[in-house]
């Protein structure tokens, strides 16, 4: 163990401010907390060891080292590299089941600034493998916050780290492709950490939908709406469902693996496939059934990895992208209205242009203008459409909810 | 929708001349507008009156008016050109008001010109707060409680509906003129009296107050395809309560969730998209409840304004540009984002570091005013600092603000008093934020002082961890401070004088020990998406490497350090870094700008890479595309010198940055840095009177006598010898800063002894002051060998107002030859004896037909420009290239005839008018002396003497003055 705590810490740490490795554990920001804020400090000095905190290493999968704090639980944590640059809407990132497996690398400064409040989950938990980032703020501000970030992370054993050079990590990850990573606040030996990112698998070909999907249906909305949707969860965010609710739609989520007898049974007016983690590729079970519901002429929405699943479906090639893209601030320009939007995106694979153009039965609706990328398909003769990036938007600009009231309209028809 | 074809002619709006409330960030706006025009083929027309502008310059536009802003000259230029289209949103409210008072006279729709980036129907409901407010309701965004009045009896009505306190805002007023708080009823008649005077349509809001909310302001493009992108979010660090432009502001906003955000985005869209359909730029200020985050909107601006200047520099995205680009019909997915060349100018920039912005103000100039800080802005310029963290950001921005502090605090400048901080709290003016600092320090508690400033508690701690941390490393000293700790605080933006302050030792030891502890300042690239593309923009701004270790291990070390240290040094090139002038005051302001956007164009000419070197978020230097390479830093030596280490360049421009830059050409010189053009020691020599005057002695030229004495006692004894009235000045400052004309003992000592408090140890210069004497100044290039005067000027008002208060007419008026051979003689004399190589500018006192030298300055002075414009000639340029002794005199087509400073300025004269904000300061008298007080300056060109408006001046000219 190379794990340095300075003496003072620890008596820190044992006045009531935190448990074990709860070095930022916070309250709300409260005297309380301004007062041990000031031990940190005072008795770093006394002990001619400013040294306070506790250390933190990222390392690479090229084996490059980066070292800061540690946030969150103390503990070790492994997962694929990937970049996040929206400035705010922190919480919803880390409960988003698409980053299940991933470490997340905050770009804007700060981080924690407003707390965490329940309503703002995507998931019933944290769903990241780990996060880094440049500034941490161990207190927060907002007068109707739960708790602070770093009690939030700790509580869902999140391991993380801060005051690493984030720009340079992602401009490094940026040159060199998407790749893994381990961090660790326990054991800071690189032979050890080598050793774990040695049985880190790759994302390419990882199946991990399962994983985070529903164990069993669960239904949300009332009996009496107006429209019945059968949901197909591979790692469904909160305010998916939370716009199909709104829009008077009683919903049915079906784990990952359910087939479509299963979801026929429910006699929905319309099949939503959900974003999710993992290599779309890797999932034929759920590409079958997409298929078999194609078939069916009901209408059918997917969002991110469901659109992936939609258009492998028809037929057409996914590909594992150098970097993707994950952000608030994506523009996409909508082919048949001419209007553009600013979409919230996060998705590391992507739908093979060429292969969809080479389709004569997608057409091809939404395109990223930053780099033609293929951000929307409609399938031709069929009430079915999906697109790459998240019209629910949580984080991100409500640009795109639109799209949820063609997937009523496609059902009222 | 491509290009709208029919537009071939467009005729841009400026802003003239500087004012509180409207500064430097329209020549940004103006200059970007025309450039984006002219790119596209476009005719472009400009007119503004200003003539130390960079957007009034042949390069800019195809026909320019330097003209007054009125419909007069509107029409004359309508007449003169075939112009389809104006664009009036460049020019701040100004042109705005301009464009509607040409609409309501119909003269628009006379010569057939089309109004495009904007809506004048969004302009009316923006601006008259009850359509707002009405408009506002129907689009179902929530506003303060309130209502209009166009009487006095009425607006007594309102105050009753909305009790206290409350607030009054006159309609068409600039900066919040005219309005303010009222806290009860006692104060209510006489600010309703004066908020009713101050509208021009004698109208004012009484709305609910406030107070203490968190307010926000977000920057909006549209296009006419109705796209909206947000640009950047901003945060007010000081509640509402303190006008945008007096609030430090932080981007990204800090404490928002995503939730809020949205919320507040799609509002501003709504809004938007509710006050008409134009293809521009738009600013929308709100406010949040902080106890239950609801939003309502304060203020929409339906043009490019101060914000929108801060913005685009904040993020790299060019609003002025692409704004242009939507006027013309252009929708936002059809352009390029300008920073990356590759991605799509329809997006949302995204940053990775936090811009701070700090206000400049300049109460000293205004006795007598009131310095508390409300609704009316009254900062004259601002500085704006970048870091990785809002610490660093902040205590760089204070870096950039000149105000003789090293940062936020650590200084030994701290107040100590406790009740004097808590009035500062509770009264913000202009130290307030230094004044939080100090009351941490002092130990005032937490809750005190959220409850004084109402500020969030997010920011107060950040200023808190700032307070002790200094306490932390106060407990340290030079030889046992840890690497880490010095890491810590140069990560919070602490200077090496800061942190030399604290630890007791030498700012240079602490430069020493950082750079042996491997504690290196970084550069990083603002690139508008956070590194998530590659961009090719050099603009840079510095920060440490936040990592433990400052760059990482393993892996490819090359590869690696280049991503933490952005900027490159370009190979094989020579480079000249130029020094810009900081925050625009009173004394320095837009002329030394530019001066500077000159010398880098000239630089570049010349085959060097140019350097800028600024911190101005309002002016053109700062552009991402004026310089090869731009380094958003404060102009303080630190920073600089930073900067220079890593460049290596030939040498640094210190003269055309104003007095701000000239300060450190002694450093530069101490430090073996070599300076382009005139020398330090030649600097030294004009500024240092004992041997200037013996300069002048031995050249036969005649001085006011004078004497220097460092004491209130040496002054007493040194006026008995030189004869009252006295001049008393401190040396090395500013526009005349704490220059004052004494009469008697008394009041030479009161002045002395404040002098000495505001600069101690600075020597006070006593001068004889040479009562009813006429002024004039002339200015100069000088290449070593040569002289050419650029320009002679003829001040209207005595000497003794400062010459920058003063109307200069070019050439003079009513100087005898003799005289003018004489001025010519002298000037060319000194130029040569200071061993001058650029600029230079020599002031003159006339009485009968002797000519004394009152002062030299060999720097760009304020007149150059407007002699620039006045005779059509790049004399910068010219200046430039012999400072770097890329030419000589002789190489430029110059008049070189024996009276070529007698040269008429078409057949006429040009008048420089100084223009003065003192509308701001309801409770100050005009009254001029040798400190500077005007704000900006607008150029007139009369044919003959007999002109009105020369014949007005000039019947008044004694009628301000006063000591």
């Amino acid at each position: 163990m190379t794990n340095k705590v300075a003496p003072c810490v620890q008596t820190v740490l044992n006045d009531g401010v935190g448990e074990e490795g709860g070095r930022r554990k916070t309250k709300k920001y409260s005297a309380k907390i301004i007062i041990s804020m000031h031990k940190l400090l005072t008795c770093a000095s006394k002990s001619e060891d400013i040294n306070y905190y506790m250390e933190a290493v990222l390392l690479l999968e090229d084996q490059t080292i980066f070292r800061g704090k540690a946030l969150g639980k103390i503990g070790t944590t492994t997962g694929e590299l990937c970049f996040n640059t929206g400035m705010t809407g922190y919480q919803e990132i880390y409960t988003d089941p698409s980053y299940f497996g991933q470490i997340v690398i905050n770009t804007t400064s700060h981080i924690g600034n407003y707390g965490t409040i329940d309503e703002d989950n995507e998931s019933n938990s944290v769903k990241i493998n780990g996060m880094v980032c440049n500034y941490f703020s161990p207190i927060y501000s907002r007068k109707t916050a739960d708790s602070s970030l770093q009690d939030y992370l700790e509580a869902a054993n999140l391991v993380g780290i801060s005051d690493i050079d984030t720009r340079a990590l992602v401009k490094h990850i940026r040159h060199k492709g998407a790749m893994n990573a381990v961090i660790s606040s326990e054991n800071t030996d690189l032979e050890f950490l080598k050793t774990k990112l040695a049985e880190t698998p790759s994302m390419a070909g990882l199946e991990l939908a399962s994983k985070v999907t529903t164990a069993e249906p669960y239904f949300l909305g009332s009996e009496g709406a107006r429209f019945r949707v059968a949901v197909l969860d591979l790692g469904i965010k909160t305010n998916i469902l939370n716009n199909f609710h709104e829009r008077d739609c009683y919903c049915k989520v079906f784990p990952a693996k359910a087939s479509l007898e299963e979801m026929q049974e429910f006699q929905p007016h319309g099949y939503f496939i959900s974003n999710g983690p993992g290599d779309p590729a890797s999932m034929p079970y759920a590409v079958e059934t997409v298929k078999e519901m194609l078939a069916t002429n009901t209408p059918v929405f997917g969002i991110c990895l469901g659109h992936q699943v939609i258009a492998l479906a028809m037929g057409v090639k996914t590909y594992k992208m150098h970097n993707g893209h994950r952000g608030l601030n994506h523009p996409v320009k909508n082919l048949i209205t001419g209007k553009s939007e600013i979409t919230s995106q996060n998705h590391g694979f992507g739908v093979d242009r060429k292969s969809v153009e080479g389709n004569k039965d997608i057409i091809v609706t939404h395109v990223n203008l930053n780099d033609d990328t293929v951000a929307g398909i409609k399938i031709k003769g069929k009430k079915a459409f999906s697109v790459q990036y998240h019209p629910e938007s949580s984080p991100g600009p409500h640009d795109s909810r639109y799209l949820f009231d063609e997937f009523i309209r496609l059902m009222a028809d | 929708m491509p290009k709208n074809t029919n537009i071939k002619s467009v005729l841009i709006i400026g802003s003239g001349p500087i004012v509180i409330g409207q500064a430097c960030e329209f020549d940004y706006s103006g200059s970007q507008a025309a450039r984006s025009l002219k790119e596209e083929g476009i005719e472009v027309t400009l007119i503004n009156s200003n003539p130390a502008t960079i957007m009034t310059d042949p390069s800019i536009a195809d026909h320019i008016y330097l003209k007054p802003l009125k419909k007069k000259s509107i029409i004359e230029i309508l007449e003169a050109h075939d112009i389809d289209a104006v664009l009036p949103t460049m020019g701040g409210q100004t042109a705005l008001n301009l464009c509607i008072d040409c609409q309501k006279a119909g003269v628009w729709e006379k010569f057939n010109v089309e109004i495009i980036g904007v809506d004048i129907n969004a302009v009316e409901t923006t601006e008259d707060r009850e359509r707002f407010r009405l408009r506002m309701h129907e689009l179902g965004a929530n506003v303060c409680k309130g209502k209009t009045a166009t009487s006095f009896l009425k607006g007594k009505e309102i105050a009753q509906d909305v009790g206290f306190p409350l607030v009054i805002r006159p309609s068409y007023t600039l900066g919040g003129y005219g309005g303010g708080f009222v806290h009860s009823e006692e104060e209510f008649n006489k600010a309703l009296t004066r908020g009713l005077t101050a509208s021009p349509i004698h109208e004012v809001l009484i709305e609910q107050s406030i107070l203490g909310w968190k307010e926000f302001e977000l920057e909006l493009l549209r296009d006419s395809a109705g796209n909206v992108i947000i640009i950047c979010s901003i945060e007010n660090v000081d509640p509402m309560g303190i006008h945008t432009g007096d609030s430090i502001t932080v981007a990204p906003a800090m404490t928002l969730s995503d939730k809020h955000y949205q919320a507040m985005r799609n509002l501003a869209i709504k809004t938007m998209n509710g006050i008409g359909q134009f293809a521009g730029g738009c600013n929308i200020q709100f406010a949040v409840n902080p106890e239950n985050d609801d939003i309502i909107v304060i203020e929409i601006n339906p043009r490019v304004s101060r914000s929108s200047a801060l913005a685009s520099k904040a993020t790299g995205y060019p609003i002025a540009k692409i704004a242009a680009k939507l006027a013309i019909g252009y929708n936002l997915d059809e352009l390029k984002n300008q920073v990356t060349k590759t991605t799509s100018a329809y997006f949302e920039p995204t940053i990775d570091y936090v811009i701070v912005k700090i206000p400049r103000w300049n109460f000293e100039k205004f006795q007598g005013a009131d310095t508390k800080l409300g609704l009316q802005m009254k900062a004259v310029g601002e500085a704006m600092g970048i870091g990785r963290n809002f610490q660093e950001a902040l205590q760089k921005a204070c870096q950039s603000l000149e105000n003789r502090r090293n940062g936020l605090g650590a200084d030994g400048k701290e107040l100590t008093n406790q009740q004097e901080v808590l009035d500062s709290l509770e009264n913000p003016s202009s130290d307030r934020i230094f004044h939080i600092k100090d009351a941490f320090t002092m130990g005032i508690s937490f809750r005190t002082i959220k409850k004084l400033t109402k500020m969030d508690d997010w920011f107060l701690y950040q200023i808190e961890e700032l307070a002790k941390l200094d306490k932390v490393i106060q407990k340290h000293a030079l030889d046992n401070v840890p690497a880490k700790l010095i890491q810590e605080a140069k990560q919070k933006g602490y200077a090496d004088r800061q942190i030399a302050h604290l630890l007791g030792c030498l700012e240079s030891d602490v430069f020493q020990k950082r750079a042996e502890m491997g504690i290196r300042r970084v550069y990083k690239q603002v690139d508008t998406c956070a590194a998530e593309f590659e961009a090719k923009t050099p603009y840079y701004y510095s920060t440490f490497g936040t990592s433990l270790d400052a760059s990482f291990e393993g892996g490819d070390a090359n590869d690696t350090f280049d991503n933490v240290n952005e900027s490159e040094v370009t190979p094989g090139k020579k480079k000249i870094i130029i020094l810009g002038s900081g925050p625009n005051r009173i004394g320095q302001g837009i002329e030394f700008d530019y001066c500077c956007v000159h010398g880098v164009l000239a630089v570049k000419e010349a085959g060097y890479e140019a350097i800028m070197i600024n911190c101005n978020p309002e002016t053109v230097s700062t552009d991402f595309d004026i310089a090869d390479k731009l380094y958003f830093e404060p102009v303080f030596w630190e920073h600089i010198y930073d900067i220079i280490l890593h460049e290596k360049p030939e040498g640094v421009i210190v003269q055309l940055g104003g007095q701000t830059a000239l300060k450190l050409a002694e450093k530069l010189d101490r430090y073996g840095i070599p300076i382009i053009g005139t020398s330090y020691k030649a600097l030294d020599l004009a500024e240092d009177r004992g041997s200037f005057s013996t300069l002048l002695k031995e050249n036969d030229i005649p001085y006011p006598e004078f004497g220097s004495v460092s004491t209130a006692e040496g002054a007493l004894e040194l006026s008995k010898k030189l004869d009252f009235p006295l001049l008393v000045r401190p040396s090395y400052v500013l526009g005349g800063n704490k220059m004052k004309i004494v009469i008697n003992e008394q009041e030479l000592e009161e002045h002395v002894v404040d002098v000495l408090n505001y600069f101690p140890d600075n020597q006070i210069l006593l001068d004889h002051f040479l009562e009813q004497a006429i002024e004039a100044e002339a200015d100069a290039i000088c290449d070593g060998e040569n002289v050419y005067i650029i320009g002679i000027m003829e001040h209207i008002e005595p000497a003794g107002i400062h010459s920058g208060d003063s109307h200069a007419v070019l050439p003079p008026f009513s100087l005898s030859p003799l005289l003018m051979e004489k001025i010519a003689q002298y000037t060319k004399k000194i130029a040569l004896a200071l061993d001058t190589v650029g600029l230079i500018n020599i002031q003159f006192a006339i009485k009968g037909n002797d000519v004394y030298v009152i002062e030299a300055n060999p720097r760009a002075s304020r007149t150059v420009p407007f002699i620039c414009k006045a005779y059509k000639t790049p004399y910068i340029n010219y200046a430039t290239k012999i400072m770097l002794g890329d030419k000589k005199l002789a190489d430029f087509d110059l008049d070189k005839s024996a009276t070529s400073w007698f040269v008429p300025v078409g057949q006429g004269y040009a008048i420089k008018i100084p223009v003065f904000s003192f509308n701001k300061f309801p409770n100050v008298n005009k009254e001029l002396g040798p400190e500077m007080k005007s704000t900006g300056e607008a150029i007139y060109f009369i044919k003959d003497l007999q002109d009105e408006e020369f014949e007005k001046v000039y019947s008044e000219r004694n009628l301000f003055l006063s000591r």
